[in-house]
């Protein structure tokens, strides 16, 4: 036995799916090298298509748009000005993305719960997500905006029709993963389903749940953005883009450099969804659930 | 019953509620009991009238060929489902009730430890569910993992532990609230042979240690597993599962290496096999 004891000890230190660890160095070898890529294809298209700046300017034209003075000369930065706009769309997505997580959530577990539920309501869950969300995030501003909603709450609220579906269906499917046996385990305890629920059916899902909360988080700034697009709102990433879409034919590399913005928003909350994953879900069932 | 070495084979396959007053009462009686399972390609019959007794503190193996209805007929008594014709009756009551009252403690072929807990915290986890004060669930932990000698890797995780090792917290966490039944199905199946045969001298040792006279069916289809571990080996045939034969191990306790090298054990081992060919 004390053998067995000594190659498990041995055995954990070793990395069990023989993945090598990547060193720093060849990580950010690897990254300039991407980058390189991207840039090398970016500029050698337009030489190469003698390409317009109307139609695809400049990357250096594009990163000098951050430097630029905003308001005539008067205002901050054009980059510091952004970060404030890319602020408001980020507390907006963030809003909706924890409005549509718990919505999705409490769906998937009254599906879990009752199967009659989720035949009754599925198909209006899914048909929900083929409407455009163009054509729904006016109908929300406007209709909020008479109720006298403050002006989060609309953009908040199209976040979450966004989120909320992915969340149901990977908490759904994770709900209903915890295996027949170790549910056996449950019913000779006696467990009660409340305890079945808490102690086995929530950890179980919660691998599925933030694999979902992933495409979420993206989904929901995507909302935000599309919800700032209706006239009325003053700030955020939607408004600029309306903006930079304006003064297009004047300014191409400001357009581009929202949408550089908006992806780096998109990424962040993203990242902030990893830590919290693994905070949640410890690096070893990330590896074994995959 | 399993004192008495007299007692044929089929003496022990009828019913007996109140068998001979030198034996004790029986913990668990299985009555003329079927299982129907509804298939797509029509009704297959798992288990056919088998009628089986067991006394408080025996081990008993079932054994026999893959589709015997083995493992149903541990399922059955487990009250994990329900016979389709026939009584069971565990201590007296309806293995409903049993389960109810935590009378099982179950091992599977797989630990199924659920790995977002440390092994000390899947010791812990029926004490739990069963609302046992915190420190009577530590102390108990601590005991069931010294049992099972894993004392040092309570505050491990269970996929830094070996298999053989994952199922010993298994087998300590199905002792943890000291159940008067341990139901175990093929828990070493999935071990190579070494760390198998050490288990099941660990599990002897363990069966002998335990506090409370616990009762032990256990499923394999290994036989010299189930002649080493057992006071009796119940032999199953397939299509439709039904008991073939009851063979008595009569080896001395307590069991170790000599044991397995023994002439009556390869006797015995020739015996059952002997039955299962028959079948």
């Amino acid at each position: 036995m004390s053998e067995d004891l000594l190659l498990a000890a041995t055995d954990a230190r070793i990395e069990p799916s023989g993945a090598r660890p990547i060193s720093s160095g060849r990580r950010s070898l690897t990254v300039l090298l991407i980058v390189v890529l991207i840039a090398s294809a970016w500029e050698g298209a337009k030489a190469l298509f003698s390409l317009p700046d109307y139609k695809l300017p400049h990357l250096l034209a594009i990163f000098a748009q951050f430097g630029e003075r905003t308001q005539g000369g008067s205002g901050p930065i054009w980059a510091v000005w952004m970060v404030q706009n890319a602020a408001v769309t980020f507390g907006e997505a963030l809003s909706g993305f924890v409005l549509g997580g718990l919505f999705g959530c409490a769906l998937a577990i009254l599906f879990a719960a009752s199967p009659l539920f989720e035949r009754g309501l599925l198909p209006y869950v899914v048909g929900s997500q083929t409407v455009p969300i163009l054509a729904i995030a006016p109908m929300v501003v406007i209709a909020l905006g008479r109720l006298g909603a403050p002006e989060w709450l609309p953009k908040a609220v199209v976040a979450a029709y966004l989120t909320f579906f992915p969340v149901t269906i990977g908490m759904l499917r994770g709900l209903r993963s915890a295996s027949a046996e170790s549910l056996d385990l449950m019913r000779s305890y006696a467990a009660t389903s409340t305890q079945t629920f808490v102690k086995l059916r929530l950890p179980t899902a919660l691998p599925y749940l933030f694999t979902s909360l992933k495409v979420a988080a993206t989904a929901s700034v995507v909302g935000a953005i599309v919800a700032e697009l209706p006239a009325g709102s003053q700030h955020g990433i939607g408004v600029v883009i309306l903006n930079a879409t304006q003064y297009y034919n004047s300014n191409p590399p400001m357009l581009y450099a929202t949408v550089m913005v908006a992806g780096a928003v998109g990424l962040c909350f993203y990242g902030l969804v990893v830590v919290a994953e693994r905070l949640a879900v410890g690096e070893q069932r990330l590896r074994d659930v995959g | 019953m399993n004192d008495d070495g007299r007692s044929t084979q089929a003496e022990d396959m009828f019913v007996r509620p109140f068998s001979a007053p030198a034996a004790p009462a029986p913990i668990i009686m299985i009555d003329r009991v079927s299982k129907l399972y509804e298939t797509g390609s029509g009704v297959v019959t798992a288990l056919q009238d088998v009628s089986l007794t067991i006394a408080p503190g025996e081990f008993v193996s079932l054994i026999g060929p893959s589709g015997c209805g083995k493992s149903t007929l541990m399922r059955l008594i487990g009250d994990l489902v329900q016979p389709s014709a026939g009584s069971i009756r565990v201590k007296g009551k309806s293995p409903e009730q049993a389960r109810i009252d935590r009378d099982y403690g179950i091992v599977f072929q797989a630990p199924v430890l659920y790995d977002w807990r440390t092994v000390r915290k899947n010791v812990e986890l029926p004490l739990e569910v069963m609302g046992r004060p915190s420190e009577l669930r530590h102390t108990r932990t601590q005991a069931m993992l010294r049992l099972v000698g894993l004392s040092e890797f309570g505050d491990s995780y269970p996929w830094q532990l070996s298999g053989g090792m994952q199922q010993r917290v298994a087998i300590a966490r199905a002792l943890s609230f000291a159940p008067s039944i341990l139901l175990m199905d093929e828990p070493f199946g999935a071990l190579d042979e070494i760390t198998r045969e050490r288990m099941q001298t660990e599990l002897l040792t363990i069966w002998g240690d335990a506090e409370t006279d616990t009762t032990v069916i256990f499923v394999t289809h290994s036989i010299p597993e189930a002649v080493f571990l057992s006071d009796r080996v119940v032999v199953m045939s397939p299509r439709p599962g039904r008991i073939e034969r009851l063979v008595r191990i009569d080896l001395p306790r307590p069991r170790d290496i000599t044991t397995r090298e023994s002439p009556r054990f390869f006797e015995l081992v020739t015996e059952v096999r002997e039955c299962l060919r028959a079948s």
